[in-house]
């Protein structure tokens, strides 16, 4: 290995010190690319498989299977999925393998429609969230001062407020909200917590010798921010985007099961608002509550994988176990 | 509290006075962005309840003189801002003549038992499984039965609670499904009435332990991985100290410091958790006085509730940051260095 890196050093025309590097690097990158990547670890490679399933249920199940049957109606009512009875000796039929719910709407099909908003509102929320994170918190930690004080005090005050209650306050005011309106909703609550990881972070690299390095040589504030600071960001970044993803989620299946949020669009929050109101549980429709429940609680359980993956690419520490 | 210093405590009130007047101002401006008119609705109500309203255009004249919503915009803000500092929501537009304060007196006593008795469990079993899972003489067997309990970790507990509702109460029916207290007891100081709520309470009280023991338990884990480096934790052992009395005396002491600071991050989310645990379990707290009112939509309740919600939440944060300090004298002398 050492060997080869040397070798191929030794045939191109670089200056010593250079070629050092070079070696150095090469070796580094070899190693850690063979045997510890911390990108791959397990919990990372597992909680992006889950959610990729998940994501392609989405988005493939759209083409291969009628997506009408959402539809108030379309189907018989509180039917069993496939090869189960319910308690009135009804059987589930093929056309309708995951059941039916107590509106006449195939759950396969809602899941379908469902999974891909409820995701989408995690997605969006947590991206706004974020820029506004990352525009707030470089603005604090760089520019200091009174700018620094407006921001921490203003992002320590909001994350004290729970997001889903003044949502409450917000949504029943206004009536019916559109997904994306939602989405940028909580949005207006994601913002903290990115805000004060990358002023904590940007404080703390503001004095480190590689920036202090950049700013001898002359390099903007721009290059400075996004080509020496960001990239060591990024495992914390992808940490918090998908922490804000979770509680982006929670809020918005928390707001759904409140009777809020979208009132004609499918989502796992809202199949579970209506199951439970039709008494789904007492009358042992598992089905109907049941798969919205649990394919979010899978979903839970992968972006902590992916979280709990991406702590362990920015503490090594923790990689021991 | 001599041992604190004087900035830290003025700092911490003023992030909760700034916190409370937000949402406050919150929950006052984003009803009169909507194009709705709260005086209308609930006429609109009134007029579904008893079929006609003889003379609405009256009362619906005097429901805006009672809302104040004839005078100014800054008068109405500061009538608000004075009536809220004393509690005062209004009255609740379902049950028409009562205020909206009682209501919310009779379900927080509900909410609060619940809350305490929940996040001292959590916090209890979540530190100590966190503490187990890095230290070198727990049993294999434990190193395997915590990573699987923490699956449920992130899960939220409204997801927890339907799982238990439908094992406990619908498939077992050991346990009720619904509701704070039986109705076959009376609301009293007596033992029946104790069993009662003690029975009623467990499920909700469970489905919340259970999924959020594993953010302390993740925590902890953490921070003692970061202890168990330290030269204390390795002089101790070279002295010959017991490995218990280590473990408690040098490890989770020094641990556990930074949990109380993610309690007071923390105590949002879980307000928001238990809330929805209520709404599911129709227990008599916050969270179905909540879900009621929006189903009526009886916007005084809904203003009241969130305003006390937040307001609860501020409190305890301010009340952790202040006792803080106490706990961990590092802060107290770093604080006293810096003034």
């Amino acid at each position: 290995m050492t060997d080869t890196t040397q070798s191929s050093n030794q045939t191109g025309p670089t200056v010593d010190s250079a070629a050092a590097g070079v070696v150095d690097t090469s070796m580094a990158s070899g190693r850690f690319n063979r045997f510890d990547n911390p990108w791959l670890n397990p919990k990372l490679i597992w909680g992006v498989c889950i959610l990729g399933g998940i994501l392609l249920l989405g988005v493939i199940g759209q083409f291969i299977w009628n997506t009408e049957l959402v539809f108030t109606g379309s189907t018989p009512l509180k039917l069993p999925p496939f090869g189960f009875e319910n308690l009135r000796r009804q059987e589930g039929l093929a056309e309708f393998p995951l059941g039916t719910d107590g509106a006449g709407r195939d759950l396969l099909a809602l899941l379908i429609v469902g999974t891909p908003n409820t995701l989408m509102i995690g997605a969006v929320a947590s991206l706004i969230g974020m820029s506004t994170g990352i525009f707030l918190g470089f603005s604090a930690g760089f520019i200091g001062g009174r700018v620094d004080d407006v921001i921490r005090i203003f992002s320590d005050v909001m994350i004290t407020i729970p997001p889903l209650l003044i949502l409450v306050v917000f949504q029943s005011a206004f009536g019916d909200v559109s997904l994306f309106m939602m989405a940028v909703l909580i949005a207006g609550f994601m913002w903290q917590s990115p805000t004060r990881l990358i002023r904590a972070q940007v404080l703390s690299m503001r004095e480190s010798g590689y920036v202090k390095m950049a700013q001898l040589s002359g390099a903007s504030t721009m290059h400075i921010m996004f080509r020496e600071m960001m990239p060591n960001l990024i495992p914390y970044l992808f940490g918090s985007f998908i922490a804000n993803v979770t509680t982006a989620i929670v809020t918005a299946v928390g707001l759904e099961v409140l009777g809020l949020g979208p009132q004609r669009i499918p989502t796992l929050g809202r199949i579970i608002y209506d199951a439970i109101n039709s008494g789904a549980l007492i009358q042992n429709l598992w089905w109907w509550w049941g798969l919205p429940t649990a394919l979010l609680a899978i979903m839970f359980i992968a972006l902590l994988l992916v979280n709990l993956g991406l702590d362990e690419v920015s503490n090594p520490r923790l990689r021991k176990m | 509290m001599g041992g604190i210093p004087r900035d830290y405590i003025i700092n911490r009130a003023i992030t909760f006075v700034l916190t409370v007047w937000i949402a406050a101002t919150l929950i006052w401006i984003i009803p009169r962005l909507s194009p709705v008119d709260p005086a209308e609705v609930m006429l609109g109500r009134m007029a579904s309840g008893g079929a006609f309203v003889e003379g609405s255009d009256q009362i619906l004249e005097q429901l805006r003189e009672r809302f104040g919503l004839n005078e100014p915009l800054w008068v109405q803000y500061l009538l608000y801002l004075r009536s809220i500092i004393t509690f005062d929501f209004g009255l609740s537009a379902a049950s028409f003549p009562t205020p909206v304060s009682s209501l919310i007196a009779v379900a927080l006593p509900w909410t609060i038992g619940l809350m305490l008795l929940s996040v001292i469990i959590t916090f209890i079993i979540g530190n100590a499984l966190g503490a187990f899972m890095v230290w070198e003489r727990t049993p294999r067997i434990w190193k395997v039965v915590i990573p699987t309990l923490m699956i449920f970790t992130s899960v939220p507990p409204i997801l927890s609670g339907l799982l238990l509702m439908w094992v406990f109460a619908v498939q077992l029916r050991a346990l009720p499904l619904t509701g704070s207290y039986g109705l076959d007891v009376v609301p009293e100081w007596s033992l029946d009435f104790a069993m009662s709520v003690v029975e009623h309470g467990t499920l909700p009280a469970l489905s919340i332990i259970l999924v959020t023991f594993g953010f302390w338990t993740l925590g902890m884990r953490g921070l003692m991985i970061t202890v168990q480096g330290e030269d204390y934790v390795n002089l101790a052992k070279a002295k010959g100290l017991r490995p218990r009395y280590i473990l408690y005396k040098y490890m989770v002491r020094n641990a556990i410091l930074p949990q109380v600071t993610a309690f007071a991050l923390k105590i949002g989310l879980l307000v928001s958790g238990q809330i929805l645990v209520e709404r599911i379990f129709s227990y008599n707290g916050m969270g179905k006085l909540l879900y009621d009112a929006i189903l009526d939509q009886d916007f005084a309740v809904i203003q009241g509730v969130s305003f006390i919600i937040i307001l609860m939440t501020a409190v305890s944060v301010l009340l952790v940051d202040l006792l803080y300090p106490l706990i961990d004298p590092r802060i107290r002398q770093s604080a006293e260095r810096v003034a």
